[in-house]
């Protein structure tokens, strides 16, 4: 399975970084570390998906006119696509923080079981 | 409670170990990724669009409509987060003078 | 932000950076054909450059783009995007096919220009919205 090689180091980095924001957005329990988590898979995906662009040899993805070969290029598409990845989740961002603001406005705390406990009494 | 947290970062992490197997080798020039449409996008991509950058030419002129979607999506969470916060956009009685 | 963080020094360092982030942003916009750039980075330092000023300095230097103008400079970018693609199915292409416009170039240069375009838009949107973003994120207590 090759599990120990490193021709597939860049998946194991990006594997431990998924995982840690995964367990983060779980278990932690303050509101804005859980958004922090969120992000962090975000980047975990986004550098995966370049780094499936790669080219060993290639240079970057401007058209020189001395070089002719395709292969001597990395992949450009995955770069594109991924930029519009990366603006979505400035987007998630930029709402998850503005409804974190209301939260605080109204309960008066970020932490997640004292926001669940008012929620409880409310009830 | 944690041991639930412990058991779904297990489960993903598995069947991230099960998924290794399907990799390409990094910097392989012959992946999937890098065939299909990628290659013709390198090949003519400067003399049907006129601009050498490619990644410039894929985000605005092949996939033209999809940077659109995208701005709009932008533009949305800037609008979602002016209306969830009730900002005030301009003073009240702002430009009413006679 | 009703608390700027004013003070000596970061005012003169402000004075110093942000004229030269301002031309790198215009730079990369403008030089996204042919090198790594385009419309999201130079909009994104373009934003950067007035968040600053709003940090350092507060509520007196908005450069006029007060929050108003910040939605209307977002619509606008938008509506240059969409209008641009528009003209091109009045011109019996399809949507946002720059290749038809009636312009005097080569086809290959009627998609840069049309490309440039666009970028442009996307300039306006992106700075107009994080600017909006950052006015709505930090009006805390302001006459709510």
């Amino acid at each position: 399975m090759g599990m120990l090689s490193l021709g597939a180091l860049h998946y194991w980095l990006v594997a431990c970084l998924l995982l840690i924001g995964l367990h983060s957005m779980l278990a932690q329990r303050n509101l804005l570390k859980k958004l922090m988590a969120m992000n962090i898979m975000q980047v975990a995906v986004i550098v995966f998906f370049i780094a499936l662009a790669a080219k060993t040899g290639g240079t970057v993805p401007i058209d020189t006119p001395s070089i002719k070969q395709v292969d001597a290029y990395i992949n450009p598409l995955p770069h594109a696509l991924m930029l519009t990845a990366i603006v979505v989740g400035v987007s998630t961002t930029g709402v998850a923080l503005a409804l974190l603001i209301r939260l605080y406005r109204r309960y008066g705390t970020l932490e997640e079981p004292e926001v669940l406990a008012q929620l409880m009494e409310s009830a | 409670m944690r041991a639930l947290v412990w058991l779904v970062v297990l489960l993903v992490g598995s069947v991230l170990i099960y998924a290794e197997g399907g990799l390409p080798r990094l910097g392989d020039a012959h992946a999937p990724p890098a065939r299909h449409v990628s290659p013709r996008y390198i090949e003519r991509s400067h003399t049907e669009t006129g601009t050498p950058n490619f990644v410039t030419a894929i985000l605005a002129d092949y996939r033209a409509y999809d940077t659109l979607g995208e701005t709009t999506v932008i533009f949305t969470a800037g609008l979602a987060c002016v209306l969830i916060l009730r900002v005030q956009l301009q003073r009240p009685g702002r430009g009413r003078r006679p | 932000m009703k608390t700027p963080f004013g003070s000596l020094l970061l005012d003169a360092a402000c004075r110093l950076m942000v004229p030269f982030i301002l031309l790198f942003a215009l730079y990369v916009v403008a030089h996204g054909h042919d090198s790594p750039g385009g419309g999201f980075q130079g909009g994104t330092i373009l934003a950067a450059t007035m968040i600053l000023m709003r940090m350092v300095h507060g509520q007196e230097h908005l450069w006029g783009l007060h929050r108003l103008s910040a939605l209307r400079l977002a619509c606008a970018g938008i509506a240059l995007y969409a209008g641009i693609g528009l003209l091109s199915v009045l011109w019996q292409g399809q949507y946002l096919d720059y290749g038809v416009l009636p312009l005097p170039v080569s086809t290959a240069r009627a998609h840069a220009l049309g490309i440039l375009g666009i970028e442009i838009g996307v300039v306006m949107a992106v700075a107009g919205v994080f600017v909006l973003m950052f006015d709505a994120l930090t009006a805390w207590g302001e006459d709510d």
